[in-house]
């Protein structure tokens, strides 16, 4: 039987994934000569050998790729005649990128996120008698840096932060050893040769430096610790005190903190876990997952004031192993920043930057090449879901429904932003990236949307951005020299985001649960039902209208939106308003009413997050928000504690220009008429309730006329877990099927992907 | 057209509409206060601005004073002194003769108190609705200071930027008494001339005293921002050294407005070389109109992002100043 030459090219995220090393041993197994390597972000092969074995070859490609690879598309040539034929099965050095396609259409999918410490690199971390016991860098194939460190594709140290660090000789012999876990493993290192810690304050190195941190945090001090994609601040979650005072260097005043725990049996302490929440807290992305606190579990109480949701996570790497193992308890750890700047990467920028946060900087010499916050998941009906998105799943390309014809890059909305790159099929979600109001985050947005370009090789010739002129992206976006502006309304980009995650093909009914995004009739929305394709969309119904007094002012106050609601709402309220109003400062609501009857910077919105916030303040949760949302998060946390099953209050839907509107005056007013005679708690979670029957009685209206049944939740108010699992519960009852984001957030991080998708559809469309 | 607070939508409005249909009888370089003609050799300083304030009475002044301070204020930053205004007065039918008497004395008192002669007038009446009461359109001209020629597009990396008193009075004033929220007996407007203020700083600064602007409609932050972009600089601007009196900042707060972005109609921001720049604040605070005249921040040099203007916040951070967009819609989602 004559052999065949096969050329074989693997793309999506299989560099950096122990991917070569698996070639290399399934090739030897069949028996199959040839070589693999990498070039640009895919992997090349070439295989010669009997054609049962070249099959085996391609179908062990995909089906028993390393977990960590994402083979997305396998393409096999034969290989052109006259090249010298292969005596053995070889890894190659990288080629180069292959040349990149007319006006620069590189390949996504070839840069893995980061990977937390696996268990065989913390089995040896451990282990006196390894030769890696106790250094904080030690990783393998299987796990470490990866998407932080890169300068260049194809991945390969040379092209690293690893760049610096030449191999030892023990290093070097695993490194090119087949049979070793660290054959081609690109961060391999050890204390001969790899990085090295550092104390700020008196320059100690290595295990001194390490145990400076550690008695500075026993002692009741801060610590910038250099993680992944950014310095993280860290100290003792029990003491009051230093909570306290990191709260007021850091000037965060009351959004919770991050929790960091040695391993599960400490999480378990802390919080109630599902299997789900455990599977997600130690996962090889280690995001900070959102669970419900432990009553009495000895947190300092400025951790996660307000709110009974506790974000944990586990130690990703090495050094927060070491770090954790020796505190001995769980600590806080949060972004090394200061307000709403971008986590601090540099490090002459932590110097100057964190000195007054911390009391000392637990630093090491490997630079870190891109900036990646801290992830924030949480479990909805079982199912991981992401709220933020960034460390350990960035930039892991997600599938477009619609394949991009040209690259497209969309710009995203304001607050917790994100870009999205797409090319092709692929779609290439940057990392969280904050509020674009801080110039820093501004910057780092731009910047990271370059690198990435670069990177992949991509020029964008079509702009996607939001309908508000006023976001600090959509201005970005009109500086872009492109052939196409795409403007894609804030609310269709939410349920679209949705959608394109389940790759839901055909019209859907679109649940937009927001707090604002501009709609296309010059009024602010956020209390939506749509009827949508990829391309557009029809308004079918919203929430009733109310004022917000003095704009952001409003937002940032839930009072004064109680106040639009009662004094100028779209729908009037009859209920004795005296005991909510009493309670508030007689001036401010004097100068309120007359705004509101004036129209004095009072833009009107149908948003529901306005909503859940008016009546957080209405049951006298939260006057004002400490942070974006906080209204709304006490209102949750007060709904959960509330023991029975909650029924529905009063509520109406109204009819006006062809849109059914949910007129929320019954439910007002039943919460004005309920207070102080029902439980806070109940009311809470009858407000919860109410909104449940409401949507499903659109829905199954807009079922009815439209004859669509699949319905997809997104916005920012589908980041409540009542309201989550409520919805696609009462929905799936009513005989829909509803769909909620999983892998991009649903609220505004999750935009951009929205629009990339929304663009891509268009593109296809006008062809 | 929704293009009437200032900023970015009046500025489209100018550059998308009206330039284009003059062709080439439109004005080169940067939009600015006012055009420098030259007449025979001599640099002769024109700008016209027309006045339609509701009410036209209140708290510091009227629309008949403002009609005088605002060309004025025009000519001055373009380092003009005053020569000559004139006057029209579009009155609506049934407009009350003792108000346009009161109008019409605050004007003439407003001019000779600037020691600048109303030269030429014109009166029209139109029908009912066919105006909103009064509207004033002044015309100045105004002869070049020796030895300064700012403008928009002069400024350069390492300028002080100076502010010649507080802001955010004149706007709300103006809104306060208009929707009856109360804030005036704290608050009035602080419409008054400047070219004296600007005498005295050329004097002292020469050459140096590249950009001079006032912070009028879309206030301090259009006026940076123009010049930002018209200089393609980067602006940084010191949130703790930007004078907002304690009431203004009070009723802005609960407005929810940026102080930044409310009108002025008496005082101005000055772009000053740095050699310059004491001397020319000295100068600012011999004068009444710049007695609390003081340095907000710095044109950065190669860091920032040309055309940006950022403010250093109390706690450190930097946040980007922009012009207003039409109605002040929130970007919180
Ligand atoms: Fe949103
Ligand atoms: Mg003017
Ligand atoms: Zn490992
Ligand atoms: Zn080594």
């Amino acid at each position: 039987m004559v052999d065949e030459d096969w050329s074989i090219t693997v793309r999506g995220t299989v560099q950096g994934v122990g991917y070569r090393p698996f070639v290399y041993r399934v090739a030897k197994e069949l028996g199959v000569r040839g070589w693999v390597r990498n070039t640009g972000g895919d992997v090349l092969l070439r295989a010669v050998g009997p054609v049962g074995a070249l099959r085996a070859l391609t179908t062990a490609l995909r089906g028993q790729a390393p977990a960590l690879a994402d083979v997305r598309e396998l393409t096999v040539a034969a290989t052109p005649a006259g090249q010298q034929p292969p005596s053995a099965f070889v890894v190659l050095d990288s080629g180069p990128p292959p040349a990149p396609g007319p006006g620069g259409s590189g390949g996504l999918g070839c840069l893995p996120p980061d990977i937390a410490t696996c268990e065989d690199c913390l089995r040896e971390l451990f282990d006196p008698g390894d030769r890696r016991y106790r250094y904080p860098f030690i990783t393998c194939t299987n796990c470490g840096p990866r998407a932080t460190i890169v300068d260049a594709l194809p991945y390969d140290r040379a092209r690293t932060a690893m760049a610096g660090f030449a191999l030892c000789g023990a290093c070097a012999a695993e490194y090119a050893d087949p049979a070793d876990r660290r054959f081609h493993a690109e961060t391999v290192a050890c204390a001969d040769c790899g990085p090295r810690l550092s104390w700020s304050t008196d320059g100690r190195g290595g295990e001194a430096a390490l145990a400076a941190a550690v008695a500075t945090i026993a002692g009741g001090g801060i610590v910038a610790v250099k993680g992944l994609g950014g310095y993280q601040l860290v100290c003792d979650a029990l003491a009051t005190e230093v909570v306290d005072r990191l709260r007021e260097r850091k000037h965060r005043a009351r959004k919770p903190f991050a929790v960091m725990v040695a391993d599960l049996a400490a999480a378990r302490v802390l919080a109630r876990l599902t299997p789900a929440d455990e599977d997600l807290l130690t996962g090889t992305a280690r995001p900070v997952v959102l669970v419900p606190a432990r009553p009495g579990n000895g947190l300092a109480g400025g951790v996660h004031p307000g709110t009974a949701q506790l974000g944990l996570f586990l130690p990703t790497t090495a050094l927060h192993h070491l770090l954790l193992r020796a505190v001995g308890g769980p600590v806080v750890a949060t972004s090394g920043n200061r307000a709403d700047e971008p986590i601090v990467t540099d490090d002459a920028d932590a110097a100057a930057r964190l000195t007054g946060v911390a009391d000392g900087l637990l630093g090491h010499d490997r630079p870190i090449r891109a900036r990646y916050d801290d992830s924030v998941a949480r479990t909805v009906a079982g199912a991981p879901t992401l709220v933020r998105r960034a460390r350990g799943y960035a930039p892991q390309p997600l599938d477009l429904p619609v394949p991009a014809r040209s690259t497209i890059v969309a710009v995203g909305a304001q607050l917790k932003h994100t870009f999205t790159l797409a090319s092709g099929r692929g779609a290439l979600v940057g990392p969280h990236g904050g509020s674009l109001d801080d110039a820093d985050a501004l910057a780092a947005f731009t910047d990271s949307l370059t690198a990435l370009c670069r990177l992949h090789d991509l020029v964008p010739r079509v702009v996607a951005h939001d309908l508000h002129p006023g976001y600090l992206s959509t201005r970005y976006a009109a500086r872009w020299t492109v052939s196409e502006r795409m403007p894609v309304q804030h609310h269709h980009a939410h349920v679209v985001s949705c959608a394109a995650e389940h790759g839901l093909d055909g019209p859907f009914l679109g649940v937009a649960y927001d707090g604002l995004g501009l709609g296309d009739d010059g009024t602010l929305w956020g209390g939506e039902l749509l009827l949508a394709t990829y391309t557009g969309y029809r308004r079918l119904a919203r929430f009733g209208r109310a004022p917000l007094p003095g704009g952001a002012a409003a937002v940032r106050r839930p009072a004064r939106m109680a106040l639009g609601y009662l004094a100028g709402g779209e729908f009037p309220v009859d209920a004795l308003t005296a005991p909510f109003v009493d309670r508030l400062d007689p001036a401010e609501v004097a100068v309120v009413r007359r705004m509101v009857a004036r129209g004095v910077n009072c833009p009107v919105a149908s948003s529901a997050g306005r909503l859940f916030d008016a009546v957080s303040s209405l049951l006298g949760i939260c006057d004002h928000a400490g942070y974006e949302g906080e209204a709304a998060v006490m209102l949750e946390s007060a709904a959960a504690t509330c023991g029975t099953a909650a029924s529905a209050l009063p509520w109406r839907i109204a009819t006006a220009d062809g849109l059914w509107i949910y007129d929320w005056s019954p439910t007002v007013s039943a919460v004005l008429g309920a207070t102080g005679r029902v439980p806070v708690a109940d009311l809470a979670a009858a407000f919860h309730r109410t909104i449940v029957e409401v949507t499903v009685e659109l829905c199954v209206r807009a079922a009815e006329r439209t004859k669509v049944a699949r319905v997809c939740l997104s916005g920012g108010c589908l980041a409540n877990q009542i309201l989550a699992a409520g919805l696609t519960g009462a929905l799936a009852d009513a005989g829909l099927v509803a769909y909620l984001n999983h892998a991009v957030p649903a609220g505004d991080g999750g935009i951009s992907y929205g629009q990339a998708a929304v663009a891509a559809a268009r593109q296809a469309g006008e062809e | 057209l929704g293009h009437g607070s200032g900023g970015q939508l009046s500025a489209a409005l100018v550059t998308g509409v009206l330039l284009p249909a003059l062709g080439t009888a439109a004005p080169s370089g940067p939009l600015e206060d006012a055009a420098v003609v030259p007449v025979a050799g001599v640099d002769i300083v024109v700008s016209t601005d027309a006045f339609v304030v509701s009410p036209l009475f209140f708290p510091g002044g009227d629309i008949g004073r403002l009609a005088v301070h605002g060309t004025v204020n025009d000519l001055a930053m373009r380092a003009a002194t005053p020569v000559a205004l004139a006057l029209a007065y579009v009155v609506e039918e049934g407009f009350p003769l003792a108000d346009l008497r009161r109008v019409a004395a605050s004007a003439g008192d407003a001019a000779r108190a600037a020691g600048v002669a109303v030269v030429s007038g014109d009166t029209k009446v139109v029908g009912r609705g066919a105006a909103d009461g009064l509207y004033l359109v002044s015309t100045g001209i105004g002869q070049r200071l020796p030895g300064a020629a700012p403008s928009a597009a002069a400024v350069e990396p390492g300028d002080a930027v100076l502010l010649s008193g507080p802001i955010g009075r004149h706007g709300t004033a103006i809104l306060s008494v208009r929707e009856g929220l109360g804030f005036d007996s704290d608050i009035t407007s602080d419409t008054r001339p400047l070219h004296r203020l600007v005498a005295a700083m050329i004097a002292a600064g020469g050459a140096g005293v590249h950009a001079l602007r006032d912070p009028t409609r879309g206030g301090l932050a259009s006026a940076l921002n123009e010049i930002a972009a018209a200089s393609g600089v980067p602006v940084e601007i010191d949130e703790s050294k930007l004078p907002v009196p304690p009431p203004v900042a009070a009723a802005c707060e609960i407005l929810g407005l940026d102080p930044a972005h409310v009108a002025n109609e008496g005082c101005l921001v000055a772009f000053v070389a740095p050699q310059q720049a004491e001397a020319v604040l000295a100068a600012m605070r011999g004068l009444p109109e710049g007695a609390d005249a003081v340095r907000i921040g710095t044109v950065a040099g190669g860091g920032g992002e040309p055309g940006r203007v950022t403010v250093r916040t109390a706690v450190g951070s930097r946040r980007v100043l922009d012009m207003l967009v039409g109605e002040q819609l929130p970007r919180i989602c």
